[in-house]
This record gives C-alpha cells, structure tokens and sequence, in this order.
C-alpha cells in the first residue's frame, strides 16, 4: 500500500509502484485535471505540486510520491475560491483548446511561489511547457496579472 | 390524419430551407413533438438553435466543433445578436449528429475544417436566432392580446411599448415553443425575418470572453481523453508501424495473467489493442506482446527516396494546369535575367496536446461515441459504418477538443473505426482507446511533403515578366478523400491553394506570363489536413521566391512586391498595413533584420512583417512579429488576435524545427523529444492589426495567418545571414530559434 495526501485528502492505495503518479491521479483518484500529453516529461501537461515542487507526473512513480503532499489543478480552488492565479487565466482569456492550461497554471504556481513578481526573463525561464495553439501571450500576460494580484 | 399534418409540415420545411440563399439549412422550425420520429424535442426549446428556461437562461447550441478556435464564443455571438438576448445569461451546448439526422439537419453541416465555423454558416445561425426572437415576441404579444408591431425585444426581454408591460424571455418559452408547431406557414413567413444591419450590432464585433474557459482553468471540462462511463474499460492500441503492414504474431498469454488486463484484441489486420481496467496497465502491457510485423511493400521507404521521387516530377510532363495566362512556353526567349530555385517542405504532424481518443459503447443493439471530432456526422457515418447497426441505433457525442488542427478532420481506417472495433469484441461494456503520444506521431494523416521549382524572367527595368511554378508531390484529396478526388476528376484543385488566378486563395501578383501546374507524386505516407493546408508551402515558396527576385532586380523586396500588386488593392493593403506598423522605412534596430510575406486564403488577406536577430551563426530571436488580416467582418476581434498570435506559435514551430522523416517506412519522430514545438522564450510577440471590414464578406481567421509566418521570417533570415534556406525544417541546417 502506498499512502499519499492528495489535495488535503489521504489515500492508501493498491497500485503497482512503478505507475506514473499521473496515471494513479486520472485513473485511481478521477482527477483527470491533470493532462497526458506526452509520458516522457517533454509537454508539462501533466505537471503538479509533489511538496510545494512543480513536477512532470507523468514520469514519477508512484512508490516515490509515498507520504508526499500533492497539489493537483483540482486542490486550488480554497473554500470555492478561485486561486488568483485562476482569476488571472480568466482575466487575460488565456486558454484556447485548454488541454495544457491546467499544467501551465501549476507550473505558474511554482514560478510565483519562488519569485512573486517575475520578469519576463523569469517566466521564459520557468515556464517551458508546450501548448499547440500557441496561448503563450496571454499567458505571459496572466502570469503579470496574477503577479499583481495582492490577495 | 395527424401524419398528413406532419408530411405537409415536412415539406414546407424542406420549402423554407431551400429559399435561404442555398444554405441547407438552420432555419427549420421544430417539427412536431413526437420524439419517436424527430428527435427530442423539450418543451422549451423555441427553436432547433434556441433553448429559453425558465430562469431566463438561454441555451444555444453550436453545431460545429471548438478545439480552441473560439468559433463557440464566436457562432454563439451570431446567434445572441440576432435574438436580443441577454449576453451573461448564455450557455452552450453541442447537439448530437443522430439528433441532427432525424429532425434533418436542422443545424446544417457539423464539419469544422477550412476556417468555415463563422464564414459559412454566419447567415443561417442568425436566422436562427431571428426566428426564435420573433417566436419569443409573437408569444408575448399573444399573451397579451395586443399586436407583434406594438412588442419589441431587448436585452432577454419582450416590451409591450404601448402599456410598458413586459415579459422576460423564460416567462414565455415555452408558449414559443408551441407556437412553433402550431403557427402555419402561411400566417407568418419566416424567410421574409431581415437580419439586423452591421449599425445595429450590438454583440458581433465585439471582443467578448471565450464563453468556455471556467471549466479549463479548474481542470473540471471533460475532454475525450477524460471520460468516464460506469464499468468503463480501457484501451492502447498499435499498429504496424510501417504504413501498409501487416500483424503476423503476438503471444499474450503472460499478458492476460497481468493484474486488470481483460483481453487482448485485433484490429483488422494491421494493428493489436490491450483491453484493462486501466489505461496504464494497457498500454504497458503492449510492451509484453512480442509483437511481430510484416512490414510489406513499403519497409525500405525512406524520405530521400520520397525526394527523390518528387524532384524527378519537377521535370516530368505529367502535369495539371492550376493557373495560366500570357505566353508562359516562350517567357524566356528574350529575357534579360532568369531565376530558378528549388524549394521543399516536408511531412509533418499536427501533434495536438491531447491525443487522438475516442469511447464507444456497443452491445449488439446499439453503438454509441464519445468522440472529440471536427465533424460530428462523419463520425456518426464511421460509427454507422464500423458498428454494421442501422443509423437509428448509433449516435455520437462530442467533446470539446484538446486541439484538432486538421488531425481530427479524419475518419476512415482512423481512431474512431479502431474505437468501435475494441467496443465490439468487449460488448455491453464501455471502452475508451487512447493512443499513447507515440501512436499519435507515428499515424497520423500528415502534412503532405512538396517540392517546388520556381522559375522567373525579369526585365531590364526590373520587373516580372513571367513565373512559372511546378508543384510536385502528395495530394491531400487523393489520399483522404479519394471520392471527392473522384468527382474532380482525379484533379486535385487544392494544391494551388494561394495560388489561384481569382476568387478565394487567389494570388497577389499581376504577372504578365504565369503558368503554375503540378505533378502529383504520393508517398505511401498518409496524407492529410494541417492547420493552413495547401496555403502553408504555397505561400512560402512565391513568398520567399518574389523576396529572390527583389534582389536580382535590385528592388527593396515590399516596393518590388508592390509594384506587381496594381490588380490585388486586398492582397496590397495588408501588406502596406505591416510594412507601416513595422516601420519597413525606417531602418531597423543595429543588428536586427526584416521580412514581410502575404498571402490570401479561407476569404481572408493576411501578411506578416518579422524583425529578428542572429548571435553566434546560427542562434535566431524574433523580436517582433507585425500581422494584418483582413477578414471582412470580425465577429470576435479579441478572440481573433488570440488566433492570429497563437498562428505563428503553429507556423513557427514548423519552420523550425518539425519534420516527420521516413525511414525503414516509419516515422522517425515519435514522441516531442524529437518533434519539438516552441515554448514560451521562444515565442515573439506579436501585434494584430485587424483591417477595417469589408461589407458583407465573412473570412475565416484560424488558418489563414500560419502561411505568412515562416516566409516572413525566411525573408529577414535571408538578410541577417546572407542564406537562403529552401528546404525545412530550419534545425536540419543548425539554427536554433532561441
């Protein structure tokens, strides 16, 4: 068994320790936020918090997410609050197809938590996901925006 | 008796149908309530386009599909112009093709392909809102036994003006609805509804917020890769990796003792699918299959041999004519200067971020898909087709797309069919294939590889005389459309895209001696639609070559264009818009080099201005990219940006660093280690410039624009290294887009 706290919630599972912690999120807990682009840690479309780390899950096993804290795209939102970096994709109308925004959005959490207010150098730093439409724009602009968001 | 009334109905129906401008058709008014023969028809829905609830809040539903474009937010903003409603109170909602089949297509065609969401059906999605506001009213005004002229309709409510009494829409839906099975044809006549003047727009033209982004920042929206169905099993297929091979062995029986492996199942006869309770299990249990191939005829296929092919067509006399005018056989006889340069563009892969899925249920009686698809009925005619149930026991269900980008315009000997093919050998259980990352890179229906030999005569003052252009190698419509193919005559009339004497994807250039044809020349690749199509290696081949034939002229490469632009003020007045903004005469920034290119396709005039740099040889930064499109009405300006910026993100990326090669007849790319796309450092920014509108034209915007970007780059590449680049992708000579 393997035990792991999801989004505040724990979870003892059954699941063979070299699954990715990708597919124990889409398959075991039905937390399909989190996106397979790739499986080989190219895209970032699967990307969550392991500790306060933005991660590619879909190359992390399981068996090494063993007594972690994981942040999904689903555990942002406080007592039905969007988190303002939310807000800010909403602001800056920043998806198109959608599919990579939630790993985008959590590679953002991590970027902000490091450095609250990054220049564009820092964003084209951090932020090295793929998105085929092609949003990177508007999501600089919300990065900004959300930078700026006080609360 | 009552099917009298419903047969007279029909026909009055099919009657207002074909009165309107030819469309086929939105305007068709619900049929009768019996659900059996019509579809599902609820009590308050006004019209096929147009549910009102009672809480006022107005469903409208979009035939065609979104995978990012925006055409959702975009066709709901034609619909909502027309019926006065209120904007905030709008949600959507895909109608299903089987629905559409038994009203009879009331919704008109689902295809979403060739930048056609707005500009085909803009007319009918009004009408259909027209037509549910005028129920709306007549509904209030009888109600209040007052007269229809006395009622007008704003903002979701109906006002009496006489009596200042008023309705809110949802307080008289569902006598609308009504209505519209009783009222008879002859006391109103629905066709005679005008449409609102541009003037009096209120919600097109505006740069409203995508209707669809809540649920795609909460990771709540459900794609097709995301679906869950009770008892659902999974799936991961391969297929002979070599395209026309065959299956010739696998062992599974370790497999089946694997923890939630449920079956091991053929595909025809080229391709194996794990069946598990997991996606996971199923796709990691492929790796245990000892699969063997025969790879057939095309196992020794590389790319050099494809190129091979194609450059001897650049010469062959086996060619169709595209377009021709002056003496183009004897443009050389007195030239003072000829040019030629070859160009090529390879094969590559649309690669959206969510890869090709579909879910299927199928036990016997019935078949039923969970698809994201770009055409909603050819999905139905596949599920129809691959299940062998009649079409009243199938149906589809579409998704909002996790990026489609011509990928998901296929259908035949595709994802789909392999879906309902697992379904049928797991009956009565729901199934979802996912392909992994790999399968997606390695079938695909790829961008078809070209080549093409440019020649030019340019007289003594520096101008044009004549342009030849051969095009050589594959046909999209030969390949995956082959009955369209058919009725043109085994013509493929798509591969001159751009390049076309008048009309749409016309060329920009009045040229006194012009002949353009094409060989075609098929690879066994399978061929297919990408983002742009044709309009991708035609506008990057004249693009480019008119910027060569500047310089032999010895003319600024905008004022050579220009001056071959008399007949095409269109074509010209995007690229002065770009030339301007970029400030083409000022000279550029120490060290910084420009380019410009344009092009015209999907109904649309496009150009692009770039201004980059080269550190080290070979290191390229876009500083700044300056884009024009002239799409004659812009329904959506800001959701029209997002396409034009994110156009060149696709464009680029290509240009690049994209090719799928061939070798041992397989893809070699397969995953995107080796088929890069570019990140955020390497994107530009860039300016839109949307041109004033031009009265009653309807372009398309999602396409057009990826044509430009990788001439105009090539072009300012020319000038900061002193190469010209001409065949692609741009990593294969070592640049790197930084």
């Amino acid at each position: 068994m393997i035990r792991l706290t999801v989004n505040d919630k724990e979870y003892s599972l059954d699941v063979e320790p070299d699954t990715p912690l990708l597919w124990v999120l889409r398959e075991q807990l039905s937390l399909t936020g989190t996106k397979y682009g790739c499986g080989k840690a190219q895209c970032g479309a699967c990307t969550v918090q392991v500790d306060g780390i933005a991660l590619r899950s879909c190359v992390f096993p399981i068996a090494a997410a063993s007594g972690k804290k994981i942040t999904t795209i689903e555990g942002l939102e406080r007592s039905g609050k969007l988190h303002k970096i939310q807000r800010a994709w909403i602001e800056a109308d920043a998806p198109q197809c959608g599919y990579c925004q939630s790993g985008m959005i959590m590679a953002t959490v991590a970027l902000l938590e490091t450095t609250p207010s990054p220049s564009d150098a820092d964003i084209d730093d951090q932020i090295t996901n793929i998105c085929r439409c092609g949003t990177f724009q508007e999501v600089r602009q919300a990065i900004h925006l959300a930078a700026a968001d006080q609360d | 008796m009552k099917a009298e009334v419903k047969i007279s109905r029909r026909v009055f129906l099919a009657r207002s149908a074909l009165a309107c401008s030819g469309l086929a058709i939105g305007v068709a008014i619900p049929t009768a309530a019996n659900a059996t023969e019509t579809g599902n028809i609820r009590s308050d829905e006004v019209n096929a386009w147009v549910v009102v609830r009672s809480d006022d809040t107005v469903l409208i539903r979009i035939a065609r599909s979104e995978m990012g474009q925006g055409t959702l937010t975009g066709l709901a903003q034609l619909v909502a112009e027309e019926l006065e409603c209120d904007w905030s109170k709008i949600v959507t909602e895909f109608p299903t093709p089987g629905e559409s089949a038994k009203r009879g297509r009331p919704w008109g065609a689902f295809g979403t392909f060739g930048s056609h969401g707005i500009r085909d059906s803009h007319e009918y999605v009004r009408k259909g809102g027209a037509i549910a506001r005028e129920l709306l009213v007549l509904a209030a005004a009888k109600r209040l036994r007052v007269h229809r002229g006395d009622c007008r309709a704003n903002n979701g409510v109906i006002i009496h003006a006489p009596s200042g009494r008023r309705f809110r829409y949802g307080e008289v839906a569902e006598e609308a609805a009504r209505l519209a099975q009783d009222i008879q044809p002859k006391e109103f006549n629905f066709d005679s509804l005008v449409l609102k003047s541009p003037a009096d727009w209120k919600i097109i033209g505006k740069p409203l917020k995508r209707l669809d982004t809540g649920d795609k920042v909460n990771g709540k929206q459900v794609y097709g890769a995301d679906v869950r169905l009770p008892d659902m099993l999974n799936a991961s297929v391969r297929r002979c990796p070599v395209f026309g091979g065959r299956l010739k062995s696998y062992r599974s029986a370790n497999v089946l003792q694997q923890r939630g492996i449920e079956k091991v199942v053929t595909i025809g006869d080229d391709a194996i699918a794990v069946v598990a309770d997991t996606w996971w299990r199923a796709n990691k249990a492929l790796d245990n299959l000892d699969i063997q191939w025969d790879e057939g005829p095309n196992a020794t296929q590389t790319s050099d041999a494809v190129d091979a092919m194609l450059r001897e067509g650049l010469s062959s006399e086996d060619a169709v004519v595209g377009n021709r005018n002056g003496d183009p056989e004897r443009m050389f006889d007195n030239t003072e200067q000829m040019l030629e340069a070859v160009y090529a563009y390879p094969h590559q892969t649309q690669a959206p971020m969510e890869p090709m899925n579909a879910t299927v249920f199928y036990d016997g009686h019935r078949c039923e898909a969970w698809v994201p698809t770009q055409d909603g009925e050819k999905a139905f005619q596949e599920v129809v087709r691959a299940s062998e149930l009649p079409p009243a026991q199938c149906e589809v269900h579409k998704l909002i797309i996790g990026g489609g980008f011509g990928r998901r315009g296929h259908y035949d000997d595709d994802f789909l069919s392999q879906a309902v093919q697992i379904a049928r050998q797991v009956p009565g259980r729901p199934v979802k294939l996912l392909w992994s990352r790999e399968e997606d890179m390695t079938h695909s229906r790829y961008h078809p590889v070209m080549h093409c030999k440019l020649q030019a005569a340019i007289s003594n003052q520096g101008q044009l005389q004549g342009l030849r252009m051969r095009l050589c190698g594959q046909s999209i419509l030969a390949g995956a459309r082959p009955q369209l193919y058919a009725r043109f005559n085994h013509k493929d009339p798509f591969v001159f895209q751009g390049l076309n004497r008048g009309g749409d994807a016309s060329i920009g250039y009045g040229i006194p001696s012009l002949l353009i044809d094409y060989v075609m020349r098929n690879s066994h690749v399978p061929p297919g639609f990408w983002r742009g199509v044709n309009i991708n290696q035609n506008a990057l081949f004249l693009e480019c070559f008119m910027d060569e034939l500047a310089e032999a002229a010895g003319k600024d490469p905008y004022r050579f264009r220009r001056e071959h632009m008399h007949e095409h003020p269109n074509h010209r007045a995007v690229l002065d818009a770009v030339a301007d903004r970029i400030g083409w005469d000022q000279s550029a920034p120490e060290d910084r080099y420009r380019g410009l290119a344009q092009a015209h396709a999907y109904g649309s005039y496009v150009a692009a201005a770039c201004e980059l740099s080269v550190s080290e040889g070979n290191r390229v930064k876009i500083h700044r990219i300056v884009a024009a499109t002239d799409c004659g009405y812009a329904v959506n300006p800001a959701q029209i940006r997002r396409q034009v910026s994110g156009s060149f993100v696709f464009g680029l990326s290509a240009l690049f660093m994209q090719a799928c090669t061939v070798k041992g007849g397989r893809i070699e790319q397969h995953n995107f280690d080796t088929y890069p796309s570019m990140r955020m450092a390497q994107t530009p920014e860039v300016e839109t410039i949307i041109m004033e509108s031009r009265a009653d034209t309807w372009g398309g915007v999602g396409e057009p624009t990826i044509a430009v970007a990788a001439p105009a780059v090539l072009n300012a590449l020319y000038r900061a290294t002193g190469k010209r680049y001409r065949d692609f992708p741009l990593s294969k000579h070592g640049l790197l887009l930084v």
